[in-house]
């Protein structure tokens, strides 16, 4: 699926640079359940970012099924998203005036989906979520554990092969952090490929395989019980 | 779910947010469409009267004030009816008719009515032959190209409101303005009684639009006999043979009739022509106000939603949409504003021209479709081109403000 050789990413402040992603080559197969580890500031948003070909790298190459990432086009880069790739978010980044259904639906129409196609599978992704009686409620009149529920509905429109999460479970209460990594279990059991970035050892628990980042250095770890620095 | 759909669900929960680029851009809009009905509609009537009346003079007492031509003659202050046998016998080269007129207020029908004495052709022409004059002066001023080209020439009693004189009217007769036959159900053939005398109506003018629709004309003798004010007229009209004839014959009346003003039409619209020119400068002031105040209220409202919708914007973009589609979804947004702003605008600003306009400048006025179009496709532009850079930026942002940790 993805493949990283040589990526470096620095940001310059005030004449500072700061190295926020410098790994040697590594890979993650399709099908893989990957949880990113460290603690705060080590790069795992960064390393999420130029996964998901939205933060060009300073050098090195990103492969995503073999071919460069960062040699496409910005446009190509945005198709590759809205049919490869799935993104799960902390804050769920529901837009707040649209409704669960309405939400659902901007990937399918970003994808060039009809309207008719669009209501349909997104309301088949709510029902598949536990939200079909939720369709025409507003983010704002959803719980916590809904909005990310119709998060994830929308990060399915597309069928994704790959989902990208950012700490999906950080905002969540138990209940709802269980009902969520249940879910992505699910998902990867279909053969997706899932990044997961986390704080949380119990969501960690749930991946095949930790990559831990340290001050943007990438070590791979073994399945198996694992501190997580907070 | 569409661009169209997202942008105009985001405007309804949103809508104070643009609320000020809405306001700015309607009013200017409103202001630019009012100006420029009343300014279009004002220099038409000049050119108009410009044209139709180009060669016409008008004799006045020397106080008279005088705004419009059609109304010159409503002036209390008289002149000797003599003066128009002074200007007949003089036989200046050029006229080719006079007119004198007196005008008195009169209550007719329950409304205030003008009473209109005018003097027929067909009496000077019995006048000049008494007197040895030959009827107005046969030659034509120097140069004059109208005179090659008259036609038939119109005499019928209806002729009075485009030809400004009448050739017959007997004592008892009286030609009534297209509001007075209206508002008193009188038409051509009607008798009606005016001072405890018996008059018959022996024709309606067609509606001008001017002072003369709400006029009666009745023989200037029997008006002077039944208002009782000896032989006075309240204007002499010179229907001159030509515009030319009109300029150079305005210093020979004045020197011919000293107690009079004497002017022409030229003259007459000479204040209305300063007033276009004001508006039209005002056009031009409202315009760069519509560009200055409205494209900086867009502009400065589109950039405080982008940054408000930063993170909207990096999950639209982390969800696969391009930098072309985040800047249609502003621009978009900018182009409803300019058209709604713009087509409220076009339709208060044409209801104000057309109620107020005949207050502000004596003119009436129906919508102008080429500058209606023309005010919503501006609005239309100063939005588009007032959100452009914001709309860039958002484009232009990085698609990592999606996450948390940005």
């Amino acid at each position: 699926m993805f493949q990283l050789q040589d990526v470096t990413k620095i940001y310059s402040r005030r004449g500072r640079h700061v190295a926020a992603l410098q790994c040697s080559t590594f890979e993650i197969p399709d099908g893989d359940y990957a949880a990113v580890v460290g603690p705060s500031g080590s790069g795992k948003t960064t390393l999420l970012s130029v996964l998901g070909g939205m933060l060009s790298p300073n050098s090195g190459k990103v492969l995503v099924d073999g071919a460069s990432l960062y040699d496409q086009s910005i446009a190509r880069r945005a198709e590759l998203r809205r049919s490869l790739m799935g993104f799960v978010f902390q804050t769920f980044n529901l837009v707040p005036y649209l409704t669960a259904l309405e939400n659902v639906q901007v990937p399918l129409y970003l994808a060039g989906h009809s309207k008719k196609d669009q209501c349909e599978r997104a309301a088949e992704l709510l029902r598949r979520v536990g939200l079909g009686e939720r369709l025409d409620h507003k983010p704002s009149e959803l719980s916590t554990g809904q909005q990310q529920r119709v998060a994830l509905a929308r990060t399915l429109a597309n069928d994704p092969k790959v989902i990208l999460a950012d700490e999906p479970t950080g905002n969540l209460d138990p209940d709802s952090r269980k009902v969520v990594l249940d879910f992505l279990d699910e998902l990867n059991s279909e053969g997706r490929t899932i990044v997961m970035v986390t704080h949380d050892a119990a969501a960690a628990e749930r991946a095949k395989r930790w990559l831990r980042l340290v001050d943007g250095s990438v070590t791979a770890a073994a399945v198996g019980k694992l501190q997580i620095a907070a | 779910m569409n661009l169209r759909s997202i942008v105009w669900k985001e405007l309804r929960e949103r809508p104070t947010a643009m609320l000020t680029g809405l306001l700015a851009i309607f009013l200017g809009v409103a202001a630019l469409v009012a100006i420029r009905h009343v300014t279009v509609f004002s220099e038409q009537e000049v050119a108009q009267q410009l044209s139709t009346l180009g060669a016409n003079i008008l004799i006045l007492p020397k106080n008279a004030t005088l705004q419009d031509y059609y109304s010159a003659d409503l002036s209390e202050a008289t002149l000797p009816e003599s003066h128009a046998s002074t200007i007949l016998m003089a036989s200046l080269p050029g006229v080719e008719k006079l007119s004198p007129k007196y005008c008195v207020p009169i209550d007719f029908a329950g409304k205030q009515t003008i009473l209109t004495g005018i003097l027929p052709q067909e009496e000077f022409e019995a006048k000049s032959a008494w007197q040895s004059v030959s009827m107005f002066s046969k030659t034509k001023h120097v140069g004059c190209a109208k005179a090659e080209s008259c036609g038939p020439t119109d005499n019928s009693p209806e002729s009075l409101a485009s030809r400004r004189s009448i050739e017959k009217l007997d004592a008892h007769e009286l030609v009534l303005g297209a509001d007075v036959a209206t508002k008193s159900n009188l038409k051509s053939g009607s008798s009606t009684v005016l001072f405890g005398e018996q008059f018959r109506i022996v024709a309606v003018l067609p509606s001008t639009g001017t002072v003369d629709d709400g006029r009666i004309f009745g023989h200037l003798h029997t008006i002077q006999r039944l208002a009782k004010t000896g032989e006075v007229v309240s204007a002499i009209e010179v229907l001159g043979c030509c515009e030319d004839a009109a300029g150079q014959l305005v210093p020979q009346l004045s020197a011919l009739l000293p107690d009079a003003k004497v002017v022409t039409i030229s003259q007459v619209v000479q204040t209305q022509v300063g007033v276009n020119r004001l508006m039209a400068k005002s056009s031009i002031f409202v315009l760069g106000v519509l560009v200055l105040v409205g494209g900086t209220s867009v502009a400065s409202s589109t950039s405080s939603n982008v940054r408000e919708r930063r993170r909207e914007i990096g999950t639209l973009m982390a969800l696969g949409a391009t930098p072309g589609l985040v800047a249609r979804l502003f621009l978009t947004k900018a182009a409803w504003l300019g058209l709604v702003g713009g087509v409220a605008g076009v339709g208060v600003g044409v209801l104000i021209a057309v109620v107020l306009g005949p207050q502000w400048a004596g003119v009436s006025i129906s919508p102008l479709p080429y500058l209606s179009i023309g005010a919503v496709a501006a609005a239309l532009v100063v939005a588009l081109a007032a959100a452009f850079w914001p709309a860039l930026r958002a484009a232009r942002l990085d698609p990592c403000t999606c996450f948390q940790d940005a």
